[in-house]
């Protein structure tokens, strides 16, 4: 028998017994709908994740250290490569290698270190940042009040809320903080701050404070040696930003922000600089760390192998998502499986209605073998009908699974309003789910009208016709 | 039965069945519903299997039509063993060889009159084009065309009757097996069903078989008839009532 004529008689063979073939068909929808249901939480929680984690601005970042540098001492990843003591310098001409590698947006160097700023003649000491203007894109100041550096070069500083807190004498609360960040803001934008830093300035005079752009680094022992210098800057508070000091940012640890290139020019005395003493007599700024920002994050693994290859430790938060992808896979797959629970007793709802067809339509099987239908028509009509009901039901459930998610959706967000958080939306239907549901409840009825539609053809017309 | 082979012998035998056994097992005991038939059917011949309940008149015609298969013996129809024939072959034969008719017509109760008439089409693979003028010809045939599309249960059993005849014809069979067709009819209406039933067989040179256990019909229409008694043959001669009163029957009719 040809497909539209299979098509069209299974339909009508459906049609005959309504409820019955409705009941069925809605079994399938429910449990397409639960899978439909689980896999997009599953999907939309993942989504949220990544969204998330994406727009820490830490994802596509690498951090890039040097094997001088002890701190990774104790990881045994890096056993391969050189030694440390024979391992290269993260030095300026190095950064500047790796800003030009294929895919890099930029490499920037990780300045942090603790000094003192004086607020109205009290002192303050704290932990200081650079931040390149990148930075203000990322999530960590969605909620500055004033605003980001105006140049890189200005002499302006972003404050954290608790460094604001601590700067108007308020005690700071453990627990929740209830201090509104614009609250701290007004009285402090615009205020200025004294920072004083010791300055690490190279012994040859004249070149003490200035950056040279002069290359040459004698080896002499006359000029490997430097001079701490202790300055001061005048630092204009332009914005307070309300960010989680103990979040797994690196930058916003520290308390206070100074744009990069500001930063740069300051020289302030780093702690490499008493390690690498060798090579203090040079003019090029050596770093502890360095932060590369990747065109896109599937490109980080391909970054992070080259600098690897370059012989530095490198450190990216896939490393560390690589576990997340893998607990949300096994989600996945447990939400799956309870997803296809329902879809299991569908599965044995349609084998039972086929049976009770079968006995149902005994005689017309008898007729239709009779006048010249051959087992594999037989056959055929049953699966078509299984897969009618199948696609049915399918199409069915995907909509249902759908109203299902929005519903739960709808309903969580009203809950997150109450509980004064932002809306979220982790509920996501793909369309390749929608597809996939589908052709599932397609195949998964087809196998249930195996056994059925094998016990139709085989049927004895002789015994099919006497039974009245 | 030798005798009438004898006369035929020059004619084509359309059906040959020989020491055709068709035996059933229930439990313990084994029921011989055909044992060890031989016969010989013309192309073109109209014959009667006559007999009472039991007597395995029904299984003989399942046995020709393809439905069961011999427990011994063998059934050659138009040269073809039907019994080393596969499921799929029989299915075909049954489809393009066989037109069956019933005696409780055995019509789909979901299906209106044209779409029965038009089933062994769809599984013969006929397009839709055709096989609907083929039905609606087919009806207008057995007289039925202004009930094409009424189901079944909306039809009196003689028009059920046409119907299931249009369907036995719609994929034009050499064989045409009837199953005490007119069982199931009051006299007038079976007596029309008949008249088609020779119809078809003179005009359109159909071989016809037909099971019954009145004598007088099958005297009337048959030229031969054929008596099994316990699955046994019993005569198969030439009807003597035929060569008379079927020619006048057709003459007047």
């Amino acid at each position: 028998m040809k497909l539209p004529d299979l098509a069209e008689l299974a339909v009508r063979n459906l049609r005959e017994s309504v409820l019955r073939n409705s009941l069925t068909t809605i079994g399938i929808s429910v449990g397409v709908a639960s899978l439909v249901a689980m896999l997009s939480l599953g999907i939309g929680l993942q989504q949220l994740a990544s969204r998330r984690l994406m727009k820490s601005g830490l994802f596509d970042t690498v951090v890039v250290t040097s094997r001088r540098d002890l701190r990774n001492f104790n990881r045994d990843q890096e056993r391969s490569g050189p030694a440390p003591g024979e391992s290269r310098v993260l030095d300026e001409p190095t950064r500047q290698e790796i800003e030009h590698m294929p895919n890099v947006l930029e490499a920037d160097p990780d300045i942090r270190f603790i000094t003192e700023l004086r607020y109205e003649d009290k002192p303050h000491l704290t932990m200081v940042a650079a931040l390149p203007s990148s930075a203000q894109s990322t999530d960590a100041f969605d909620a500055l009040q004033g605003h980001f550096f105006s140049s890189d070069t200005a002499s302006e500083v972003v404050i954290q809320k608790t460094f604001a807190e601590e700067l108007l004498g308020k005690t700071p609360n453990s627990g929740v903080d209830e201090t509104n960040v614009a609250v701290l803001a007004a009285p402090l934008l615009g205020k200025e701050l004294t920072m004083r830093y010791a300055q690490r300035a190279t012994a040859q005079p004249g070149a003490s404070g200035a950056a040279s752009d002069n290359a040459s680094s004698d080896q002499d022992l006359a000029s490997a040696a430097y001079s701490v210098v202790s300055r001061e800057i005048k630092l204009k508070i332009v914005g307070v930003a309300d960010l989680d000091p103990e979040s797994m940012r690196g930058p916003t640890r520290a308390r206070v922000f100074l744009p990069l290139k500001l930063a740069e020019s300051l020289h302030v005395m780093q702690p490499t600089d008493l390690r690498e003493i060798s090579r203090a007599a040079s003019d090029q700024p050596v770093y502890s760390s360095v932060n590369v920002r990747v065109k896109n994050p599937s490109q980080v693994q391909t970054v992070e192998d080259a600098i690897k290859k370059m012989g530095f430790n490198t450190f990216s938060i896939l490393d560390a998502s690589r576990s997340i992808q893998q607990f949300f896979k096994v989600l996945d797959v447990f939400l799956g499986i309870f997803g296809s629970l329902a879809l299991a007793v569908a599965f044995i709802g349609i084998v039972n209605t086929l049976v009770m067809a079968i006995l149902e339509r005994r005689r017309e099987i008898g007729i239709m073998k009779a006048i010249g239908a051959s087992d594999g028509d037989v056959k055929r009509l049953f699966f078509a009908e299984a897969g009618a009901m199948g696609i049915l039901g399918g199409i069915v459930g995907v909509a249902l699974g759908w109203a299902i998610g929005q519903a739960i959706n709808l309903g969580t967000n009203v809950y997150l309003k109450r509980q004064s958080f932002p809306p979220e939306h982790f509920w996501s239907v793909p369309w390749w789910l929608v597809a996939f549901a589908i052709v599932f409840s397609f195949v998964v009825s087809l196998a249930a009208g195996l056994y059925p539609a094998g016990r139709a053809a085989r049927l004895d017309p002789v015994q099919a016709l006497r039974y009245e | 039965m030798s005798s009438a082979s004898n006369s035929q012998q020059n004619q084509i035998p359309a059906i040959r069945a020989e020491h055709l056994c068709r035996h059933y097992r229930m439990g313990e005991t084994v029921i011989r519903a055909v044992d060890g038939v031989t016969l010989e059917v013309r192309a073109g011949e109209f014959v009667a299997l006559l007999g009472s309940s039991g007597s395995g008149k029904s299984s003989v015609l399942n046995l020709i039509a393809g439905l069961d298969r011999p427990t011994f013996g063998k059934v050659i129809v138009h040269d073809r063993n039907l019994a080393q024939l596969s499921r799929e072959e029989l299915a075909r034969y049954r489809l393009h060889t066989v037109g069956m008719v019933f005696q409780s017509f055995n019509l789909i109760p979901t299906m209106n009159v044209v779409e029965n008439v038009e089933l062994p089409m769809r599984f013969a693979e006929i397009e839709r084009g055709r096989r609907d003028s083929l039905a609606r010809e087919a009806l207008a045939r057995v007289g039925l065309q202004t009930r094409m599309n009424h189901r079944p249960s909306e039809l009196s059993g003689g028009e059920q009757q046409r119907a299931a005849l249009a369907r036995a014809l719609i994929n034009r069979p050499q064989l045409l097996l009837a199953d005490e067709p007119t069982g199931n009819l009051d006299s007038h209406t079976g007596t029309e069903i008949m008249n088609m039933v020779r119809e078809f067989n003179q005009q359109l040179g159909m071989t016809v078989v037909m099971v019954t256990h009145e004598r007088a019909l099958a005297e009337r229409y048959a030229e031969r008839l054929i008596f099994l008694a316990d699955g046994k043959l019993v005569s198969g001669d030439a009807n003597p009532a035929f060569a008379s009163s079927g020619r006048t029957e057709q003459q007047r009719g």
